[in-house]
């Protein structure tokens, strides 16, 4: 992960800007920072503020600031669509990752046994990750299509009761959501896991064999406890794909059957930019930061203790 | 791992076949839809029925993807996605440019040049990697709005960049620390300005960490819908949009093999660029992957 690299080396200031000619020199590195720093206050800052106070207001179909309080956050709690998109983010989150990360971890290992080939395996492992969710919907949409798709093939085969039809059943439509991210991050968790095999200290392994442990109990055992950090980045990453899924649940299931398959994503896009409630559509997108920030929080924490730690 | 002693036995090598077996099952189940869009996509209509999902297409045809191209209906409008392919090239280039060269500079400046403070900037600029973006989505649309960007190329640009910086430094900020501070330093004792030393010391080391950001953007650019479903119009729709329309548009025969046509034309320059850069693309992905 990218927030443990290297870190905080300080001493690189005062002896040089000592020497360096001129007050423009100086605050050159600043001018040019400075941009980029207005952009964030204003564009992330500012705006998740300006969402805030438009999820007080009763904004519908253009913003308007006649504050009403939390009384959008009550009709979202009383608003049933809401509900089913949020249990739909349990669900499809839930198993998403629980899903990626055993199937990536499995990968992993068994790509780390000197396997012939192994470069091509991994680029067909991780290739889906390079699409955008909305290919991968269309794709999916098309192998999960009763009529002529998966469903459709295996009866052909002599298999005439198959049933497949996720796609247009209310209760199993968000499973078709799952295994279409699982095809596409699952390979990215490979990855991940692979590059924190490869760091392992081989030495720990020898004297875990030289011990009589068998293979099995060896990663049991020892491996996959050093896999701890990995595990904890890719939870982290792959609840925020799952929190932030908007492009793969349009084009895949259009939130159906009716809202069936509905996500907080596309609640918030439906309401903030097609039936006009803006107001109900930025309640609805302050809970999903607070959703991003109780993931974010603690993970950030843990990362800096143990930086300060080890 | 070590297990050469025991390659010999018999179990062993049950044990090694599974494995491969395991790992083959696996890549079909990667490679599969890849193979079903494209065997879709040289299909013609007629061999399109129940149970043919897998069958090779006897008479091929490239139809489909001159359809899809420069025919298909996106909405209301029947002009193939090839305009929004253009589009999307239109915005990403610029758009990759701009995040590329800010993010360098920040990096440079976040690493050579700390002053009191510095860090804290970055974690500020940080956060914005992790934001849903449907937090922000309202207030860019009135902005865009004010800044009579509204349903424009220009605009979406402006929200590419605006969002990619957060990455861009990230990643030039992480390569940056590792190169060593000694020649920053000696470079300043001899007098060389800010820009100087980032042109001759900075960017002859740099092509690994250049080619990582330009890949990354690039692929999360291409492959956006949520920013242009949201700030864009007919005429500068991306493709990822166009696509979208294109297999939801509901008037006469629902073409599937156009449709797969699209969405490997859609597909077509990240699939590219995994294939040739694939290296830097995985490096990306996981030194970016806060985004995910």
């Amino acid at each position: 992960m990218s927030l443990s690299s290297p870190g905080v080396q300080s001493a690189a200031g005062p002896g040089a800007r000592r020497s360096s000619s001129g007050l423009l020199q100086a605050w050159l590195p600043k001018l040019i920072l400075a941009p980029s720093i207005a952009i964030s206050l204003f564009f992330v800052y500012g705006f998740m503020l300006w969402t805030f106070v438009l999820s007080l207001t009763n904004s519908r179909m253009l913003p308007s600031y006649d504050f009403v309080g939390f009384a959008q956050y009550a009709r979202l709690m009383a608003n049933d669509r809401w509900w089913v998109a949020s249990t739909n983010l349990v669900v499809f989150g839930g198993l998403f990752v629980a899903i990626c990360l055993a199937l990536g971890l499995l990968l992993a290992i068994l790509l780390d046994q000197r396997i012939r080939q192994e470069g091509v395996l991994r680029t067909v492992y991780l290739y889906p990750m390079a699409l955008s969710f909305i290919v991968t919907g269309v794709v999916w949409k098309w192998l999960l299509n009763p009529g002529l798709g998966i469903q459709a093939m295996v009866r052909s085969w002599g298999f005439e009761n198959f049933r497949f039809d996720w796609l247009v059943n209310p209760d199993m439509a968000v499973y078709t959501l799952v295994i279409a991210a699982v095809w596409q991050a699952s390979g990215f968790v490979m990855a991940l896991f692979l590059a924190g095999l490869r760091g392992i200290d081989d030495s720990i392994l020898k004297a875990a064999q030289l011990d009589g442990a068998s293979l099995p109990r060896i990663y049991w055992r020892v491996v996959i406890p050093c896999l701890r950090p990995v595990v904890f980045s890719a939870v982290m990453i792959l609840s925020h794909i799952a929190i932030k899924s908007f492009d793969l649940v349009v084009a895949l299931t259009g939130g159906g059957p009716g809202y069936a398959s509905d996500l907080p994503a596309t609640f918030m896009y439906a309401h903030a930019f097609t039936r006009a409630q803006i107001g109900l559509g930025s309640a609805s997108a302050m809970l999903m930061l607070g959703g991003v920030l109780a993931i974010l929080i603690p993970y950030l924490y843990s990362e800096l203790r143990s930086r300060r730690h080890g | 791992m070590d297990n050469v002693i025991r390659r010999r036995t018999v179990g062993a090598r049950i044990g090694r076949a599974m494995l491969y077996a395991v790992l083959l099952l696996a890549a079909l189940f990667y490679l599969l839809p890849l193979a079903v869009m494209l065997i879709t996509s040289v299909k013609p209509l007629a061999e399109i029925s129940p149970g043919t999902l897998l069958s090779l297409p006897r008479e091929p045809t490239l139809a489909p993807w001159a359809k899809a191209w420069g025919e298909a209906c996106t909405g209301m409008r029947c002009e193939g996605v090839g305009g929004y392919f253009f589009n999307s090239i239109a915005i990403v280039a610029p758009a990759v440019a701009i995040s590329t060269v800010i993010g360098a500079l920040n990096g440079y400046a976040l690493t050579k040049w700390r002053f009191r403070g510095s860090e804290l900037l970055f974690a500020l600029m940080l956060f914005g990697c992790f934001i849903p973006f449907q937090v922000v989505l309202l207030p860019m649309a009135q902005t865009l709005g004010w800044l009579g960007l509204s349903s424009s190329r220009a605009g979406l640009i402006l929200v590419h960049v605006v969002f990619g910086i957060a990455f861009t430094t990230l990643f030039f900020r992480n390569f940056f620390v590792a190169v060593p501070t000694e020649l920053v330093s000696a470079a300043k004792l001899d007098g060389a300005g800010f820009f100087r030393i980032f042109w001759r010391i900075l960017l002859p080391v740099s092509t690994p960490i250049i080619v990582v950001s330009v890949i990354w953007q690039f692929t999360q650019i291409w492959n956006d819908f949520l920013f242009g479903v949201a700030f864009s119009a007919h005429d500068t729709q991306p493709v990822t949009v166009a696509l979208n329309n294109l297999v939801n548009t509901s008037t006469g025969v629902r073409e599937y093999n156009v449709d797969m046509a699209a969405a490997m034309i859609a597909a077509l320059p990240t699939l590219l660029v995994y294939v040739l850069a694939g290296k830097y693309f995985v490096r990306g992905l996981t030194a970016g992957s806060v985004k995910g």
